[in-house]
């Protein structure tokens, strides 16, 4: 399983990544390679030009900034998961990434490169839809922000053009205190999530809630919020008729299908670890001794 | 008994070369000017080769040639892959060593490109242009054995390579007459090997010595010899086969398989060592798997549960083609029994074509699927009675004293199989001790208080090891005293290079690193079988025991005659033949006795002869002898496992909570071997149980081509697995040995099983199916899987 | 006419220059232009780990990255564990615990694991188990893989301990 030839290309700043584009059609990014080199390997792609970032520093960062957490599209997951800013400030990052593959995998794997191969089970995808992530695309001469409705076209397709970069990923960052939790079920430690379910919430001092907000990937093409329900929940009290409701919620969503798994399946699981996860942030909240 | 001899765990003469990364695996083997080779094969399971187009892909640089059948030797034209296990029963459909006009699975090699490296050879393989016309496909094999069904090969009359029935007994008698028939309906799933190291062959052939020399990743260096020695028509001491190291073999390395006959004419028409290795996309089409069995079976018992017969069919997906014979459906069927006591059994079996890679055995070899028959029968029995399962079995288990058991059917090795030792109900009262069985419906109500569900599951099983018809082993001392174990046994891990030392050891007194052992070389023993279904302790085992104790005499005659004294007053220690320590001795008469010895090195040259002179009393020459033991018959292991699971009835994950295995494989050789195998093959059971989907499409198109959609157990997947050992010496083999290798797997898919469906037994859930996966138990369990959302 | 880059790679310790086809893998460098045999290949898509080496001191699959990625960077294969004749105390802890058989998958699980303890020197049990969960064995169904590091863990420490 070798790859087919390719002219390499290993440019050292974002500029000349972006003439690069510019200037070969039949390109590939080469990330973290976790996921490219598989299909290069199998031939399922076979790009003339490859395009290495591994040079570019420039791309990779992480940076809290007010409302933002703001990283670099080459940061490392592993970096990620080892940042003391982050474990401070975006707890369930620190946790979804736990589910993210192995450790060679996330040794090497980074955040745009998952992102950009968009697969509607990758957990970074799920934190991306959950913190309501802008998505900063560079081609030459041009940048241009997206917000994830926009970013987001399909089962893994994205708005990125052929030309263009994806440079920087902004996750809005909740304010502490926050209850989290993340759920995922997969076959396997590391395994790609069948469903994973996502929650960060706030409760007032009366315990009724904030704000809630709920994320589920590996069930629709691409991974959904439950808004509506987040919406309506304010105000709410974190209570079992509240879980099931957002439960039953999760479970109307569009669900995909394939030899292994049911659509019937899927939604189910969405239905459960749901139920799940906001019980689980609300605790997590109220153990804080916030409320 | 030294620290090294047999029963003690020696740490293994393997360890220090593979840790260190100078283990020599067949792709770490560079020969100069050697090729490399890539294989087109089928990407559909049925169709006909209409036309290939080699023009471009000859024209590439780097490639010195693509070879489809019309382009080989005219011996691999005319015959097709040898045949080594016919039976009456079986029509058998072997192979052409590349197609030749019709596909007939997905992987089937159709042409093979031959250039100076793997990713041009990979390159050159997009430029063959073949032109298929497809044709309808079998992939469900009940559907292929319907007279309707298309044909998985266009000339056959029917898919069904073979009927065979097995009958023992009464059987219309025992269910005329039966207070109670249960019936069931099971169904297991395909399934693969997946070692670490895919397969690989390199083939050289020397011209001028008209020499062919193959390094092939096998479990059976001689039968790869036996192959190559009916297809190419070359002298036994033309051909020599070696495996190197082998990363992991479980079954599918013993076939013969098409690319190595490939490999070796490329060899011969090139003129150049050529080298294949396999990769893991080719590993999912091509190398040999195992199963789907469909069976439909009724028991009858009587009032008290104890089983008056058993009856039913077993239709079994055999592949595109029969390398393997029956076999694989065979031992299914003949495991079926296990430990009790069967009055009468009728089991028909039919073996069916279908357009998928073969089914050969994969580890436990047919034997686990026959557990998991019995075994879901006997629960089936235990709800409908009301019963502790556990106290069914026991009103079934054939006794120790009823031992030598002849359960009346034949096994694959031609004979009756018949338990020649082993104490089925000690075996499984010990596993149920050590899971604290007696205190587990107390603790499974308490679970269901709190919402958890618990169950528990016991599968017994006994298996056929140790399996004919021989292995050999060459033990020779040199005239420079360095003693040599040579053996046909193939280890893929199984420690053969310290256990067989062991046995070796013992003989000759001295540490396990003084003796060599060669494996899976044919120009080092004549004959050989190879490593696979439990057999090389048995039999390899037995051989070097038998032919070291030979030396060991001859040695001890000759030093008798030249020290003068008895041989009976001798002993082998540390490379010498000395006198035995007189029990109390010391001093001058302990001095005397240490110059009463001779040198291994000294014997042996005596036993060399000289030239010019007779060899004394007409001995023959060399402190050296071959061994070959004939197993008489299987020798038969058995062992429970009794398994607690924790069903999450909300996603249907299933965690193993505890894992108990008791294994009776007579006398151990090395326990801490025998306890990694054991350890091993429950991994496999675990992946058989819970994980390993193989799924095709009904076009038998592969879904499951890498290791993100089949799934292997992990560290994070396999509990700690505790074994309790109990020790039945076998009657059959001068040490007392059974087979251990498949023990682990066996008995272990059944109560995993069992033990799901215990846990969900509120629910009235049935589980007639392996694997089963949460998917699979939130469909059973319906509304109730809803938990609390509902 | 295929792709070439020259690179520089330190591998276990040693300087070496060498022009390589860009397409080729980290692994096949190692394998085959090196002839450091000891990483293999189980997959080469990322699933098996049996390919693992560490780049500056990363554990990372060698069949995912290529070749010229290494330039410039330091790697070290499970040959560079031993010292002389003495091995690791990984090493010897496989060896005493039995923790290998066909020894196929034990080089990637002796870099992985080596790595994860240099970080984890006090680990639990299901920490290994969760570290070397990217890594297949299908030969010893991983208990005395794990009981092997828990034991260099142990013997690491003790060692510590007493200088």
């Amino acid at each position: 399983m070798k790859p087919a030839p390719f002219t390499y290309h290993d440019p050292a700043a974002i500029s000349d990544v972006l003439a690069l584009l510019g200037e070969h059609e039949d390109s590939r990014l080469l990330a973290g390679g976790q996921s490219l080199m598989p299909m290069m390997n199998f031939r399922f792609v076979q790009p003339a030009h490859l395009i290495d970032l591994n040079r570019v520093k420039e791309l990779g960062f992480i940076r809290a900034d007010a409302d933002t957490l703001a990283f670099g599209a080459m940061t490392r997951q592993r970096q990620i998961q080892r940042d003391a800013s982050i474990r401070q400030s975006c707890p369930i990052m620190i946790e979804a990434l736990s589910h993210v593959g192995h450790r060679q995998t996330r040794a090497r794997g980074t955040i745009g490169g998952s992102i950009s191969h968009f697969d509607p089970s990758a957990e970074l995808c799920n934190m991306a839809v959950l913190h309501d992530a802008q998505f900063v695309l560079a081609r030459k001469g041009s940048r241009r922000t997206l917000g994830f409705d926009q970013f987001a076209r399909g089962y893994m397709s994205t708005a990125i053009e052929p030309d263009e970069m994806l440079q920087e990923i902004h996750l809005h960052r909740w304010a502490k205190p926050q209850g989290f939790a993340f759920e995922e079920f997969a076959m396997r430690h590391g395994d790609f999530a069948i469903c994973a379910v996502s929650c960060l919430v706030t409760l007032s001092g009366s315990g009724a809630i904030d704000a809630l907000a709920i994320a589920i990937s590996g069930v629709a093409p691409i991974p959904q919020r439950l808004r509506n329900f987040e919406t309506a929940a304010r105000g709410q009290m974190p209570d079992h008729t509240l879980y099931r409701e957002a439960a039953l919620q999760a479970a109307a969503i569009e669900a995909m299908s394939d030899a292994y798994t049911t659509a019937d399946y899927r939604r189910h699981l969405a239905r459960v670890l749901t139920y799940r996860a906001v019980e689980k942030a609300a605790a997590r909240f109220k153990s804080q001794g916030m409320t | 008994m030294s620290e090294t001899s047999f029963g003690a765990s020696p740490k293994r003469k393997e360890d220090p070369d593979l840790l260190t990364g100078r283990g020599r695996f067949v792709d770490d083997i560079v020969l100069p000017d050697m090729y490399a080779a890539a294989f087109v094969r089928s990407p559909l399971a049925h169709a006909r080769i209409k036309s290939i187009d080699t023009k471009a892909a000859l024209a590439m640089p780097g490639v010195h040639a693509v070879i489809s059948y019309h382009d080989l030797p005219a011996t691999l034209r005319e015959r097709r892959l040898p045949l080594f296990v016919p039976h009456p029963t079986l029509t058998p459909r072997m192979q052409n060593a590349l197609a030749k006009e019709e596909v007939c699975y997905v992987g089937e090699p159709v042409a093979v490109v031959v250039a100076d490296n793997r990713y041009l050879a990979e390159d050159a393989l997009q430029l063959v242009d073949v032109d298929y016309e497809p044709l309808a496909a079998v992939s469900d094999c009940k559907a292929g054995a319907r007279p309707d069904a298309p044909r998985a090969h266009l000339d056959l009359e029917s898919n069904i390579a073979s009927r065979m029935l097995s009958s023992v007994g009464d059987i219309e008698g025992a269910f005329r007459d039966a207070e109670h028939v249960f019936r069931e309906e099971i169904f297991q799933h395909r399934g693969g090997a997946f070692f670490m190291e895919c397969r690989g062959v390199i083939a050289n052939y020397d011209a001028a010595e008209g020499a062919l020399l193959i390094y092939v990743s096998s479990q059976g260096a001689h039968r790869i010899k036996r192959a190559l020695l009916d297809l190419f028509d070359l002298s036994d001491t033309q051909v020599r086969v070696v495996t190197p190291d082998v990363g992991g073999g479980f079954g599918p390395k013993g076939s013969f398989y098409a690319e190595y006959a490939v490999i070796a004419a490329c060899a011969m028409m090139l003129g150049h060592p050529v080298k294949w290795i396999e990769d893991r996309r080719e590993n999912f089409v091509a190398t040999h798997q195992e199963r789907d069995q469909y069976w439909d079976v009724e028991i009858a018992v009587d009032d008290a549960a104890r089983i008056r017969g058993l009856r039913g069919t077993l239709t079994h997906d055999n592949g595109a083609y029969t390398p393997w014979g029956i076999v694989l459906p065979w031992i299914s069927v003949a495991t079926v029994p296990g430990p009790y006591v069967v009055p009468a059994y009728h089991l028909e079996m039919r073996s069916v074509l279908t357009n998928k890679v073969m089914a050969t055995p994969v580890r436990g070899a047919g034997r686990p699927e026959g557990v998991v028959v019995m075994e879901r029968l006997m629960d089936r029995v235990a709800r409908e009675f009301k019963l502790d399962p556990a106290e069914v079995r026991r009103r079934n288990f054939i006794q120790p004293s009823q031992m030598p058991y002849n359960v009346g059917v034949v096994f694959r090795d031609g004979r009756k199989v018949v338990y020649d030792s082993g104490d089925y109900p000690a075996c499984q009262a010990a596993a149920l001790q050590t899971i604290d069985y007696d205190t587990f419906r107390k603790r499974q109500a308490e679970a269901r208080q709190q919402g958890r569900y618990i169950g528990i599951g016991i599968g017994n099983a006994v298996e056929g090891t140790g399996l004919g018809p021989y292995e050999g082993a060459a033990v020779k001392v040199a005239t420079n005293g360095r003693i040599t174990v040579s053996t046909g046994a193939t280890p893929q891990g199984q420690s053969h290079k310290t256990t067989l030392a062991q046995i070796a050891a013992d003989q000759f007194g001295v540490p396990i690193d003084a003796i060599r052992v060669e494996t899976g070389d044919t120009s080092k023993i004549s004959q050989g079988i190879g490593t696979f279904a439990a057999r090389t302790a048995v039999n390899a085992g037995s051989s070097v025991h038998l032919a070291s104790v030979k030396v060991a005499a001859k040695a001890k005659a000759i030093a008798a005659k030249l020290l003068d004294v008895r041989e009976e007053d001798l002993e082998l220690r540390d490379g010498y033949v000395q006198l035995a320590a007189i029990p109390g001795s010391s001093g001058a008469a302990s001095d005397n006795a240490r110059q009463m010895r001779k040198s291994l090195a000294e014997l042996a040259v005596v036993a060399a002869g000289m030239p010019g002179f007779a060899m004394q009393d007409g001995a023959e020459p060399g402190l050296e002898s071959t061994a070959y033991f004939t197993a008489t018959q299987s020798t038969y292991a058995n062992g429970t496992a009794v398994v607690e699971v924790e069903v999450d009835i909300e996603t249907g994950r299933v965690t193993i909570l505890r894992l108990i295995l008791t294994h009776d494989c007579g006398r151990l050789i090395n326990p801490m071997v025998v306890d990694g195998q054991v350890m091993g093959g429950v991994a496999h059971a675990i992946g058989n149980a819970l994980f390993e989907r193989m799924l095709f499409d009904d076009q038998a198109q592969p879904l499951s081509t890498n290791f993100g959609e089949y799934l292997l157990p992990l560290a994070t997947d396999v509990p700690r697995i505790e074994i309790v050992h109990q020790e039945t010496p076998s009657p059959l083999n001068p040490l007392g040995i059974k087979g251990a290798g498949e023990s682990g797997t066996i008995p272990t898919i059944a109560p995993i099983v069992a033990a799901v469906e215990d846990a969900l037994s509120p629910f009235g859930v049935k589980i007639l199916e392996t694997p089963i996966t949460p998917q699979r138990i939130v469909e059973l369990l319906g509304d109730a899987a809803l938990g609390r959302t509902r | 006419m295929s792709d070439t880059r020259n690179i520089a790679v330190v591998v276990n310790g040693k300087s070496y220059e060498r022009t390589v086809d860009t397409r080729r893998t980290l692994g096949d460098f190692l394998r085959l232009d090196l002839g450091l045999t000891g990483t293999h290949f189980g997959c080469e898509h990322g699933a098996c780990g049996a390919c693992t080496v560490r780049v500056d001191g990363i554990a990372v699959r060698s069949c995912l990255m290529l070749a010229v990625q290494a330039n410039e960077k330091s790697v070290q294969t499970v040959e560079d564990l031993a010292k002389g004749d003495s091995l690791s105390p990984l090493q010897q802890s496989f060896h005493d615990r039995h923790a290998l058989q066909c020894g196929f998958c034990t080089p990637g699980i002796l870099m992985t694991m080596t790595e994860f303890l240099e970080e984890n020197p006090a680990p639990s049990e299901a920490e290994v188990r969760d570290a070397l969960s990217g890594n297949i064995c299908r030969c010893t169904g991983y208990q005395n893989i794990v009981d092997a590091v828990l034991l260099a863990a142990d013997t690491m420490r003790k060692t510590q301990d007493a200088v």
